[in-house]
Order: C-alpha cells, then structure tokens, then sequence
C-alpha cells in the first residue's frame, strides 16, 4: 500500500515535468506549418517571479505578432519564424544562462536577442559581439550604446533613459512656462536601486546645471516592497515634480506611498517602464492623475489588432487572454516583435529570402527604415512615428509623449516632443568613446 | 522633531508588519525546531488563494467571508499535506534536512500558487482604510502623517500575538508544542503525538502567513512579491530570537525604527538604499551581546 502511494505521488511529479515540457515544446513550434526556411528567435521572457506581471504581456504581445505573420503571411517572405521562451525572471545569471542555451538554435542561429533587462544587457554587450547576435533593447540598457560606430551589436530602438530624462525635463519646463523657469525648482528622482534606475542620473544632473533645478536622488532597494522611508524624504523636501524610475512592484508601491504622503500624483512622472496598467490598476483611485513617459504608444487597438484577434486568437493560439491585446506592455511587445520582423525584411531583400544569420539581420537593423506609409500598411497608425537608424544611430527616433491615467484609461496629455540631441548625444558619444578605449574597440567608420 | 517623529512611527508601523510574517517562523521553529524557509511562500500562496477565490465567488453573499473559509480550509490541507508527505518520513533527522526539505517545499509552493491562481498583480479590497491621518497639526508645522493602513495592521498584528501568547503558554496544545520542539524523541516517550502536533504548528502558521497576506496583499497587491517579504522577517529574527513571539514582536519593532531613521537621516549622507541591509547590520550588532537573540532561549549542551 505504502509503496502504491508512493508510485502514485512519483508518477503525479513525472507527469507534472512532462506537461512542462510538453509546454517548452508547443513555445518551440511556430504557430503555423513549418516550412523549409526558418528563422530562429530566442525569447527571454519572464512569466514567473516578482516582475511577472509587466514581463507577461510584454512576451504575450511579442509572441502573438511573430504568430501573426506565420499564420496571415506564411511568415517574412515565405520564412517562417520559429521562436523559444526561456524563463529569465529578470535575474542577469538566468539571462545570460538561457542566451548561451539559445544562441546556437535554428538553421543559423538566434536571430537577435531581446533580453528585456538593462542588468542582463550590460550581461550580454561583450557576448553578441564576439557570437555576432544583434542585442535589440527597445528602450532599455545603455544609454550610450545609440553610438553604433562602438557599439555595433546593441540596438536601443526608440529611446533610450537619456532620452526619456530629457523629454521629461522639458515636459515639466514647458508646464512651468520655459525651461528657464525651472530654476530653483526641486525634482527628485526616486529610482531603482539597479543599472536601470541608475542610467537618467548624468543626464538630469547635466540638466540640472544648465537650467538650475535642484536633483534630490532617493533610490529605493529591490524590488521596492517598502518605500516608507523614500516618501517620507518626498514629503520633508517637497519636491516640484517626481521622476519614477521603477519596475515591477515598486511602481505600483510607488504610487500608494505618494497617495499616503499626499503628494499630487499629477506631479509625478514615470518613464515608460513605470506607466503601464500593472503599474496603475492596484492603488485604485489613488493612481489617478498619475503620468507617465510613453514609448511612443500608450494602450488602445488598432488594425494589426484586428488582425491578431482575427488570425491568432480566433485560431485559440493567443498567448495570453484576448481581454490584454492593447494594453500597454502587450503594445510594446507587439511593436519590439515588428521592428524585429521588418529589419528581417530589410536584410532580406540585401541577402535574399531565406534563414539569415545574426550578422546579415544585424545589417537589417541598421538599415531599418520604417516610414509613415509602412506604419500605416502595418496597422500601427498613431502608435508609432517614422524609425530610420544608421551606422551612427542605434536608437532611430527619440520622440515621446506624456500620458495620464484617468482612472480606468491612459489619455495623452502631451504633443511629441523630441530629445534635444544637442543635450543628449554629446554625453553618448563622450560616454561611448570612453567605453570603446577601456575595451580597445576599434570605432567603425559611419561616414564611409 | 516632527519629521523624526513621522518617521518613528512609519518605522515601527512597518516593524509591526514584519513583526506578522516572523511570527510564522517563529511558530514552526518553536515546535519543531525548524527554521521554514518555505514561509514568505505560505505567505503568497495564501494571499493568492484567497484574492482569487474572492474574485470567483464575487457575485455571493460574502465574498470575503466564504473565501476565507476556504483559503482556511486550504492551508489546513496545505498543513496536513506537508506532515504527511515531507515531515513524516524526516522524523529524528538532523534538523539541516528538514531545513532543506522546507527549502523544497518553498519552491514547490511558489511555482504552484502561480500555476493554479497566476501571476498577477491582484487588487486587494477588505475595507481596510486607505486615507492618512494628520495628527499634532498644532504642535508641528506639517503634523504628524500616519498610515491608518498600517494603524489596522498594527491592532490585527497585536490582537495575533496576544492570541499565540495565551495558545503557547496556557493551553495544553501549546505546552505540548514547546516539548516537541525540546527533543522529538523525549516529547514522543511521553505519549506526545508528533505528528497531530506539527499539524496543529504548520496549520496555525498557515493562518499567520493567510493574515500577514491579506494586510501585505491590501496594500502592495497580492502578487510574487509578498513571498520577497519573509526577507525583512530574518533580520528581526535574528534580533529577536528564533523561539519568542514576543521577541518577533520587539525585533520587529526595533529593525522597522531602525531602518527607517537610518534610510532618512543617514542614507543621504552615503548614497542611500541603505535599510535593505541596515537591518542586518543592526541585528548582527545585537548578536555580539546576546548571541541568542533578544528573547532567544540559552541552550547549553552537555559534551
């Protein structure tokens, strides 16, 4: 009998682990037939652990577009995309552990990587390069990396935290009248204590110089259960205006300690990666008011919306529940995933219509150039402005809009307002060049 | 002064929600003499039950209410389940195996809480009041701001441990927890029932983890995170001893202080972010003059 038992609970555990990796292998298939031509995508997601619940729809909108273009095109040209998830958890050793499991997988290996972690980007710089593996961080990891003359492999699309930094700084000089009038204001920048949290730092203390704010810096430890002692700071300085720089958890807490300290949530602004519903939705009311920095896109549904409903979740292979498509983290998954697949297209029509190799879509990358009419034909009408890179610059567009939180929906309380890059690009490239002689990296000429 | 004052209070306002989930190891560790790393676990797993069961019986008569009998019922399975298939078959072993094996047991509980009930962050509503109070306004020029959240949470946590108090030290039950957790075998020769005991232990710590879930739950969210909690309990057990509730109590409430005052006066001097680790720094420095922790118990073995 003991021994019955025993077999039951052990069989039980098996068939646990088998379901598992029943599961790894139905990530691994491609949402359509497979044909001759593949091209691989390693996925690092996280859909477990304390930063799950901005990592899911950010993987669940990624996953559903490249699903999109396998079942509605036949996949890029006729290439269809395969693609695995590896579980990170946001943790840098995991990061770099399922890049090393992934990077070697496909006809020709990762296509690029999309890490989704500032700690697991600076993890993986010196890595793609020497494996020749594009590094996209769409609005993530190091500042300086929009310098592709050395840092050929990284790809920080849309904006990097300089960027944000500096759109935000003239959004609140321009709601007190001109950026002069910043003078003798006080802006704290309550951050995660990480790379991430650490990154807008000399760009808002440059900021500082030049227009005479007052920089109050109050880091908040990982992963920002408890922030009493960081808001008590806020109420005894009074600061203007609150730049959040968090992640997770910590927004949401964020915002509750702001409501129990009473300081306006109007005169907080997050960046992008503290302005999504997760972010929002569990302080209630007391969110309201609250803005944030968008990556270009804020929530809603537009045609290629249409399309995923129709052509993936109509077909049950929604990677997650139909209700999220539009939010904004799905939106920012969706939107890395097409400009993943549009610089496969650009590459392709250099090196033709077949499985490419990291070094050919890392070609793609740098030669996107994604215009309004495509933006359009691709169903991201008013998601998204026009994206064009170059040898020089990795980011492609840096303009943004604020939007607020109504209460039930974010609304754009902002026009676009571009990153003033005679501010910005001289701390990328000093930073840059800098990175370049402590590694002996020899620069890439743009201008041949 | 009122600012120091304001945080004082939020220091042993915090201090008294760790104060919640050190309870619950310290309960175990009372009856049984292991340290239950699975803890902050229980915590989650328990929250997590009852957020998403409070969503599916919405539309009944008392959400609340129905869904914390069974969340209750759950951790009472949750509790028979691990006597039965972890403790049982490690009865007598050294107490780093059951160390290990609660290890296990954490993990397992983390991934399966996720698996049945997700990974989200769920909105937790028990009417607890959300609005600060302004006190003192006429003595200090901004008064005195305090959470009334953590005003609730200070009463439940204070009702909790007069409640063990008397459990441990005037019932029978309790008598027989504290022998148990002596020596299994002398408490086993005198007719003490091992394992009906840990049952009792690991379902009342159940029920520590299920409150100090709802109180963290209502004001973070219930999400992964609250398992993270049961990091902030070790430095207050450290401090206050791994077998006293009273000790969890008074840790709690010197390591929130503690904390608090040395992230606002001296974390700007330094760089700041510095309570994380603060905490064990003052713990640790309590430890050089009482080794056993501020309530600990002084075991000395013959050799």
């Amino acid at each position: 009998m003991k021994l019955t038992w025993k077999l039951a609970v052990s069989t039980c555990a098996i068939a646990v682990l088998l379901s598992g990796c029943e599961r790894q292998e139905e990530e691994a298939a491609t949402g359509g037939e497979v044909n001759a031509a593949e091209q691989f995508v390693p996925l690092l997601v996280y859909r477990s652990g304390p930063y799950a619940p901005n990592g899911i729809p950010f993987a669940n909108g990624l996953v559903d577009y490249l699903n999109l273009v396998n079942l509605r095109d036949g996949g890029v040209n006729g290439v269809t995309l395969t693609y695995e998830e590896c579980e990170t958890g946001y943790a840098t050793d995991r990061g770099v552990e399922c890049y090393e499991r992934l990077k070697g997988k496909g006809p020709t290996g990762a296509t690029a990587v999309n890490p989704l972690s500032t700690g697991i980007t600076f993890a993986l710089t010196e890595k793609v390069a020497a494996d020749k593996i594009p590094l996209i961080t769409m609005g993530y990891g190091r500042s300086e990396s929009v310098d592709g003359s050395v840092f050929k492999w990284n790809f920080p699309l849309l904006g990097t935290y300089w960027t944000a930094a500096d759109i935000l700084v003239q959004h609140v000089g321009n709601l007190s009248g001109g950026l002069n009038k910043l003078e003798g204001k006080k802006i704290a920048l309550v951050y995660h204590d990480s790379p991430y949290g650490k990154e807008p730092i000399p760009l808002l203390e440059k900021r500082a110089k030049m227009h005479g704010f007052e920089l109050l810096k109050i880091p908040v430890t990982h992963p920002g259960v408890e922030q009493k002692a960081a808001w008590l700071q806020v109420r005894q300085n009074r600061p203007d205006f609150v730049f959040l720089w968090g992640w997770g958890v910590m927004n949401s807490t964020a915002i509750k300690e702001a409501a129990a300290v009473r300081y306006p949530r109007d005169q907080m602004y997050g960046v992008w990666w503290a302005g999504a519903e997760p972010d929002v939705t569990p302080a209630g009311r007391n969110s309201k008011g609250y803005n944030s920095i968008t990556l270009q896109h804020s929530s809603g549904r537009t045609a290629i919306h249409a399309d995923i409903i129709e052509y993936v979740h109509g077909g049950g292979k929604g990677a997650g529940p139909e209700k999220d498509v539009g939010h904004v983290l799905y939106n920012r998954g969706l939107i890395n995933a097409v400009l993943l697949v549009e610089s496969i297209r650009t590459a392709q029509g250099k090196y033709g219509e077949k499985s490419l190799t990291g070094e050919e879509v890392r070609w793609g990358i740098e030669n996107l150039n994604l215009t309004a009419a495509r933006i359009k034909e691709l169903g991201l009408e008013g998601m998204m402005q026009p994206v064009k890179l170059s040898c020089s610059d990795h980011e492609g567009v840096r303009r943004a809009r604020i939007h607020q939180w109504d209460g039930s929906d974010w609304q754009f309380v902002s026009d676009w307002i571009e990153a003033d890059n005679s501010v910005v690009r001289p701390m990328v490239d000093a930073a840059a060049d800098k990175y370049a002689k402590e590694k002996g990296i020899k620069k890439v000429n743009c201008t041949s | 002064m009122g600012p120091f004052i304001e945080v004082l209070i939020a220091g042993l306002m915090a201090g008294v929600l760790y104060s919640l989930v050190a309870l619950g190891f310290v309960l175990i560790f009372k009856a049984s003499g292991v340290f239950n790393f699975a803890q902050g676990a229980m915590v989650l797993f328990a929250a997590l039950s009852f957020v998403r069961l409070m969503e599916f019986l919405q539309n009944t008569f008392a959400p609340i209410l129905l869904s914390l009998a069974i969340t209750i019922v759950i951790m009472i399975v949750l509790a028979l389940l691990v006597e039965r298939l972890v403790l049982r078959p490690l009865v007598n072993q050294p107490p780093i195996s059951l160390f290990m094996a609660t290890l296990g047991i954490a993990y397992f509980l983390d991934g399966l809480g996720q698996s049945i009930w997700g990974s989200d962050i769920y909105t937790l509503d028990v009417g607890i009041p959300k609005e600060p109070l302004l006190l003192f306004e006429s003595v200090f020029e901004d008064g005195i701001l305090v959470s009334s959240e953590d005003l609730v949470a200070a009463l439940v946590a204070g009702v909790l441990v007069a409640g063990l108090a008397v459990f441990f030290q005037r019932t029978r039950i309790g008598r027989a927890l504290r022998a148990v957790a002596d020596d299994h075998q002398a408490a086993q020769s005198v007719g003490i029932p091992l394992n009906y005991i840990w049952v009792i232990v690991w379902t009342v710590a159940g029920l520590v983890a299920l409150v100090a879930g709802i109180i963290w739950g209502s004001k973070l969210g219930v999400q992964f995170s609250l398992s993270l909690i049961a990091l902030k309990a070790l430095p207050v057990l450290i401090l206050g001893g791994f077998e006293s509730v009273l000790g969890a109590i008074i840790g709690g409430l010197i390591i929130g202080a503690g904390e608090k005052l040395s992230e606002t006066y001296l974390g700007p001097l330094i760089g700041g972010g510095i309570e994380y680790w603060f905490a064990y720094v003052l713990a640790l420095a309590f430890l050089l003059f009482r080794p056993q922790g501020l309530f600990g118990e002084v075991h000395i073995d013959r050799v």
